[in-house]
């Protein structure tokens, strides 16, 4: 099996309306590969139709054309859900039970006896981070980060070979997004591919090697996250400096057409090409300046998202 | 390997009913049975003094018609949130990414509720039973516990009945739909006769049509004849536990075929 997921032509449209009813096209003609291994990261704006592809994929939408196979399996095949996890967007379980009886339950869907669960159920909640006393807590008092973790450590149950994320960080504080993002690397290290719908880029540029991004529902990018960031154009040098003003450098960014910019720890100084660099140096050495650091500038995945979903 | 398939098939609809079991006790649904152990008292201490020599009738009368009247009011309400319930909160989500087909689910959260009503009747047929040996009516116990298995059958009836309109409408119209089968369903010979009474054919074939897809709960009114101490034989039992799982079994395939189809959005 090459592709761990191959989704082909997938289109959904949403009826809207009583009597007369509107079609609304959240997904369109939608093909796309990943391959095992990896951490895919699936980006777009709100209402772009990540989340409905991830529905798709899970049996709880039918798609209105095309199709799409997971594990060499079509999407409609239940059994194939024996090696699968997901995890859905702001979870929500029975609020009756405890997280450790939810695992329980889970784990006894498929077929894990008790010493198992038991074990298993440990195992996940202490990797997810929740603390040992709120294990026996029931749901309902848990707070949205924590229905997060448990969550993840419910998609996990089965050692599934890969696992969806749907925007597997929100309502999490900066720590929990942190742990989160360690559990997620970690998972990649042991063999498991994450499918991954987020709009938060950090943790597309910390965790991601491929990426797709969606805009209204069709595919406008996809592939490595290095080759799409990499600009085609003249790679540009930021150069920062200190202990001069910018009026000593305002001359040689006139001629080189560099652009200056100051900052609160000095002066910042972008030239458009690597041969620029020297001349540059000299200009600052000949003014008296110090050198802080010399770095390329990449496009920003930022900038990349904000092209392909067409959001500012 | 055929054969394995199949055991995991019912160990899932299993484990889906034992947690519909928890989940209705965690709710709270079996305090009913404090009001009605309350009732039940109050009724064999206080009325054997008013009705002298009634007593018997009177605890078998009120206590099989509580027992089904408690028994609908959680059918219908819980039976209609069963999946709705678990749609609006989107707790269906985890659920069928796991291995877990949609007709598993439907029918483990029926088995699950019927469970509810089984203990639920029971402990109120234990209770009825009590009051009986309390006002010495003893020797009907036989036709009162014949009476509580046909209301935990027409309860069973109500419940799919419940399930099968959720599958497709809210929860309040279901609600309203099921408490009107089940009003209809106790006039349902009266329907047979109101249509062969008619002169059309055509008024003729719309109501002898519904009388055929009604279900037929006067059947399970077995409760008067309980208080007079009667038995039914065991053919019509028989007779009517089959038309009970044939009509169960049908409402769950419909209710199936419609949830099959839905989307979650």
């Amino acid at each position: 099996m090459e592709h761990i997921v191959e989704i082909q032509d997938l289109s959904k449209d949403y009826e809207t309306g009583f009597w007369k009813k509107k079609k609304v096209r959240a997904l369109d003609g939608l093909s796309l590969r990943v391959e095992p291994g990896q951490i895919f990261g699936f980006l777009g704006g709100n209402g772009a139709g990540k989340t409905t592809t991830i529905k798709i994929l899970m049996g709880l939408l039918f798609p209105t054309s095309g199709t799409a196979r997971i594990l060499g399996r079509d999407i409609g095949d239940t059994s194939m859900h024996r090696e699968i996890g997901y995890c859905p967007e702001n979870p929500y379980f029975y609020d009756y039970l405890t997280a450790d009886e939810l695992i329980n339950y889970f784990g006894e869907i498929f077929g894990l006896d008790s010493a198992r669960r038991k074990e298993r159920s440990a195992e996940l909640l202490t990797k997810v981070g929740l603390a040992e006393k709120d294990w026996n807590k029931q749901l309902r008092k848990y707070s949205k980060g924590m229905l997060q973790r448990v969550g993840l450590a419910q998609s996990l149950i089965n050692d599934p070979k890969i696992v969806f994320l749907d925007e597997p960080m929100s309502g999490l504080d900066p720590v929990g997004r942190r742990e989160i993002r360690e559990l997620i690397a970690e998972l990649r290290s042991s063999g498991t591919t994450v499918f991954m719908s987020t709009h938060i880029l950090s943790d597309v540029e910390a965790l991601c090697e491929r990426v797709a991004i969606l805009r209204r529902g069709k595919l406008a990018a996809t592939g490595r996250l290095e080759d799409l960031l990499a600009n085609s154009e003249q790679q540009a040098f930021e150069i920062n400096v200190s202990g001069i003003s910018a009026a000593a450098l305002r001359p040689f960014a006139a001629s080189s057409n560099a652009e200056l910019f100051e900052k609160p720890t000095g002066i910042s100084l972008q030239v458009n090409s690597e041969t620029e660099i020297d001349a540059a140096l000299k200009a600052v050495r000949g003014s008296g300046g110090k050198l802080l650091s010399v770095q390329p500038v990449g496009r920003s995945l930022e900038e990349l998202f904000v092209e392909k979903t067409g959001t500012a | 390997m055929r054969r394995s398939s199949n055991t995991n098939y019912l160990t899932q609809i299993f484990v889906i009913a034992k947690n519909a079991f928890r989940e209705a006790v965690r709710d709270r649904i079996l305090y009913n049975l404090v009001i009605f152990v309350l009732l039940l008292t109050g009724a064999a201490i206080f009325l054997g003094e008013l009705t002298a020599g009634q007593e018997v009738r009177t605890i078998i009368n009120l206590g099989l018609n509580a027992i089904l009247l408690f028994g609908a009011f959680i059918a219908i309400f819980v039976g209609v949130g069963l999946v709705s319930k678990e749609i609006e909160k989107r707790t269906v989500y985890a659920i069928f990414a796991k291995p877990v087909t949609r007709s598993q689910f439907l029918v483990g959260k029926y088995l699950g509720l019927s469970l509810t009503l089984l203990v639920n009747t029971a402990v109120m047929g234990i209770g009825v039973t009590l009051a009986l040996l309390y006002v010495g009516g003893g020797d009907r116990l036989a036709s009162v516990w014949v009476a509580v298995f046909f209301v935990f059958l027409e309860l069973c009836v109500l419940t799919a009945v419940a399930i099968t309109f959720s599958s497709f409408s809210t929860p309040a119209l279901s609600a309203l739909f099921t408490f009107f089968i089940f009003v209809i369903g106790h006039f349902s010979s009266s329907l047979r006769e109101f249509a062969a009474a008619l002169g059309s054919a055509g008024a003729k074939a719309v109501f002898g049509t519904i009388y055929y897809i009604m279900p037929n709960l006067s059947l399970y009114g077995f409760r008067t004849q309980a208080a007079y101490g009667l038995l039914p034989d065991a053919a019509a039992v028989a007779a009517i536990t089959g038309y009970t799982i044939v009509y169960i079994a049908i409402l769950l395939s419909i209710a199936n075929f419609i949830f099959s189809r839905r989307n979650f959005k």
